[in-house]
């Protein structure tokens, strides 16, 4: 009895023991384990429809950087928790969604990616809340280059329709200037996107070549199913070259029509959205010598960087990155760099560390690329124009553009707009 | 607008056949789904919303036929064929519960099946565009007649839709079957006193409406993107050829589909901004003057 009565206060005891020391030692590490409040980010973009690539190459671009971050401990164990939610397109919902992820969802941050329309609607949403966000996908010009669009706490970390104009507009001077091409015609679509990147490439290619004349112009609404008038009306107005801002479906769509009609052995064919994976690769039989700038290429910037980045996207996703995805990614390592150095998610902060932030970058002319202070705007992201090829590189030549002459002449037409 | 360009294209022979040509083969795609859409409110009284649907997913089938087969003709019967199966189980399951109902219920009906079969297409085939491209066998140099463009596969196109549209203009009309249907139109009572099966009358009506919308779909998804949604603006261009047309006559439709096909192409020519509203001019003026449409019975 007394041995049982021993042992059981052994026992008791032992176990009393053991519960101090876990007071002791075990629970402050628990504690320290336990997953902190994670860093939400919301992302208002499109995932179905004919341009449901912008969003699923947005969204996969940011999980890879986002994981990249989490796994290297996050802000003092802080994880950022991606909220991606389908807008569809419409820009309405884009800003329902927005406002609902700050209000209702507790984001800190928005990763803004979608497409021009969406994007201005969120761009309102958040000038109100005071949310720090990063567009994306957004590359209509007067989003940032309009002061009146301006805000502390909204940053485009996309390309500009104003950098790829000068750049598309300097190269196709060029070339018109080698094979004489004067007559030009434009198929671009009908929305603020399409009608100004097309205005601001013409102003630019006659301000290096006043030869090129613009003969006709014809404006497709945006996600049309069919492009047989505007074709005809192309093939009619015969003109030397044709320039086109149309993108992802919509562009597909294009080419193989003008290819049954003749149209690229007829005119040369300038399209500034071609060489992206997400059209390369559905495009069925890509015409050889088409004109464009490079939307996202896995050898242009030809760095170990961009090429390790596209090789990790297509193993995790089987495909190759987009346009989208490296400036999504981009957009995710401004915001890590900006939260990190900051030490913390004070919107105030982030947004003054992020104003004028240059980080390394496989995506950079030069290796690196900067959020500008002065219109918070991404500058110095790789741009060249080239043809394209029916096989992998797909786009040989790459002829790379010249910051410094696009900085001068955007500040020029930055003036001459009364933005300056 | 620009009429010195429409007056200039009119008076070229080039132009002209250029136009047409493109405006004839837009036209017939147009009037194969609005052709099932007409033969389905004139035989069942069913202002079938779901139709583009039918489109969408003739187009599917037939992308997922073309990358088994290579074939574009086993495309285009595994589009046709697909979506008439696929409109005879809606018609059997869902849309024979709500014929003579009013039209709320019915748009309501539709308009889950059109959910239903956008959210399938997303799940299968994924929510991003997809791209047929035209076969190997049609990438030859485009006709030139009297210096027009006719691209060798629109050519093919209108060809395969000349016929189907003959073959249904045959069957409707000469054969024992179109007889019944066009009875079954005019008095279902009396056909079904006859003897005749009303009920299978409908669902191989609904079936045809649907594989010809399918049709259209499989034909044209090497010239244009394939994605979910893709039936909706097809959709508003039928009902414009329906109401055009006359509601249930597939010779208005036929006329009427041609009509928007050449406005469309000469539209771009002489009024490159307002082509999309010269067919709602054209559908407003044919509701003032022949409110029945041009193939419809008047009174």
């Amino acid at each position: 009895m007394s041995d049982s009565t021993k042992a059981g206060l052994r026992r008791r005891g032992l176990l009393g023991a053991a519960g101090a020391t876990a007071a002791i030692t075990g629970f402050p590490r628990l504690g320290f384990t336990q997953p902190r409040q994670p860093i939400k980010v919301g992302v208002p973009t499109i995932l179905s429809g004919r341009v449901a690539q912008l969003g699923i190459s947005s969204r996969n671009a940011m999980q890879i950087e986002v994981d990249a971050f989490n796994a290297a401990g996050g802000l003092d164990g802080r994880p950022i928790e991606l909220v991606v939610r389908d807008s569809r397109g419409t820009p309405a919902e884009a800003a329902r969604l927005a406002r609902e992820m700050i209000t209702s969802e507790g984001c800190e941050f928005l990763l803004d990616a979608e497409a021009s329309g969406g994007g201005f609607a969120v761009h309102e949403v958040v000038r109100e809340t005071g949310t720090v966000t990063l567009h994306i996908n957004s590359e209509t010009s007067s989003l940032t280059a309009d002061p009146r669009q301006r805000f502390w706490n909204a940053f485009r970390v996309a390309r500009q329709g104003v950098h790829d104009s000068i750049a598309g507009g300097h190269y196709a001077a060029q070339v018109a200037r080698q094979r004489n091409l004067r007559r030009w015609m434009t198929i671009s679509p009908d929305y603020a996107y399409g009608r100004d990147t097309t205005a601001e490439f013409v102003e630019f290619a006659r301000s290096f070549n006043s030869d090129i004349q613009v003969t006709g112009e014809t404006w497709p609404r945006l996600f049309q199913p069919d492009y047989t008038e505007n074709i005809t009306r192309l093939s009619q107005g015969r003109p030397q070259a044709i320039y086109s801002c149309l993108w992802a479906g919509d562009l597909v769509t294009f080419v193989e029509q003008a290819s049954i009609f003749g149209l690229f052995a007829q005119s040369q064919f300038f399209a500034v959205n071609m060489a992206d994976y997400t059209t390369l690769q559905q495009v069925r039989n890509l015409p050889r010598g088409v004109h464009s700038g490079n939307r996202y290429l896995k050898n242009f910037p030809d760095v170990p960087g961009n090429l390790a980045f596209a090789n990790e996207y297509n193993r995790r996703f089987n495909v190759f990155p987009t346009n989208w995805s490296w400036q999504a990614a981009t957009g995710v390592r401004l915001l890590t760099t900006a939260l990190r150095q900051v030490g913390g998610t004070d919107p105030r902060a982030v947004a003054a560390k992020l104003k004028g932030m240059t980080i390394e970058s496989p995506f950079g002319a030069e290796g690196s690329v900067t959020m500008r202070a002065e219109d918070q705007t991404l500058v110095g992201y790789a741009i060249g124009w080239g043809t394209t090829v029916s096989q992998d590189p797909f786009v040989e030549n790459m002829q790379k553009a010249d910051w410094a002459m696009i900085l001068r002449l955007e500040a020029e037409w930055k003036r001459a707009k009364g933005w300056g | 607008m620009e009429l010195t360009e429409l007056t200039e294209c009119v008076t070229s022979l080039s132009c002209v056949v250029t136009q047409v040509a493109a405006g004839l083969t837009i036209g017939m795609l147009l009037f194969l789904v609005a052709s099932g859409l007409t033969l389905i409110f004139g035989v069942l009284g069913l202002v079938n919303f779901a139709h583009g649907s039918f489109y969408m997913m003739g187009a599917y089938f037939a992308l997922a036929a073309y990358g088994v087969t290579n074939s574009f003709a086993m495309a285009v019967l595994a589009g046709t064929l697909g979506a008439a199966l696929l409109g005879l189980l809606f018609e059997r399951f869902l849309l024979s519960r709500i014929y003579g109902q009013d039209v709320l219920m019915q748009l309501l009906v539709c308009y889950g099946i059109i959910l239903i079969l956008d959210d399938v297409v997303k799940i299968v085939w994924g929510a991003d565009f997809r791209s047929m491209g035209v076969p190997d066998a049609f990438r030859q140099p485009p006709f030139l007649i009297g210096g027009g463009i006719i691209p060798y596969f629109y050519a093919i196109l209108f060809g395969i839709t000349a016929l189907i549209a003959a073959g249904l203009a045959y069957g409707m009309g000469r054969t024992r079957f179109g007889r019944t249907v066009r009875a079954a139109a005019i008095n279902p009572g009396m056909v079904g006193a006859l003897g005749i099966n009303t009920t299978i009358i409908y669902a191989a009506v609904f079936a045809i409406g649907a594989g010809l919308a399918g049709a259209a779909g499989a034909l044209s998804a090497p010239i244009r993107s394939v994605v979910a949604g893709a039936g909706v603006s097809i959709l508003i261009e039928s009902f414009i050829v329906t109401v055009i047309g006359g509601m249930g006559s597939i010779g208005g439709a036929l006329a009427a589909s041609i009509i928007l096909g050449l406005t469309r192409s000469f539209g771009s020519i002489g009024f490159p901004l307002f082509v999309e509203g010269a067919m709602f001019v054209i559908m407003a003026l044919v509701l003032i003057l022949r409110p029945s449409g041009l193939g419809g019975r008047r009174g």
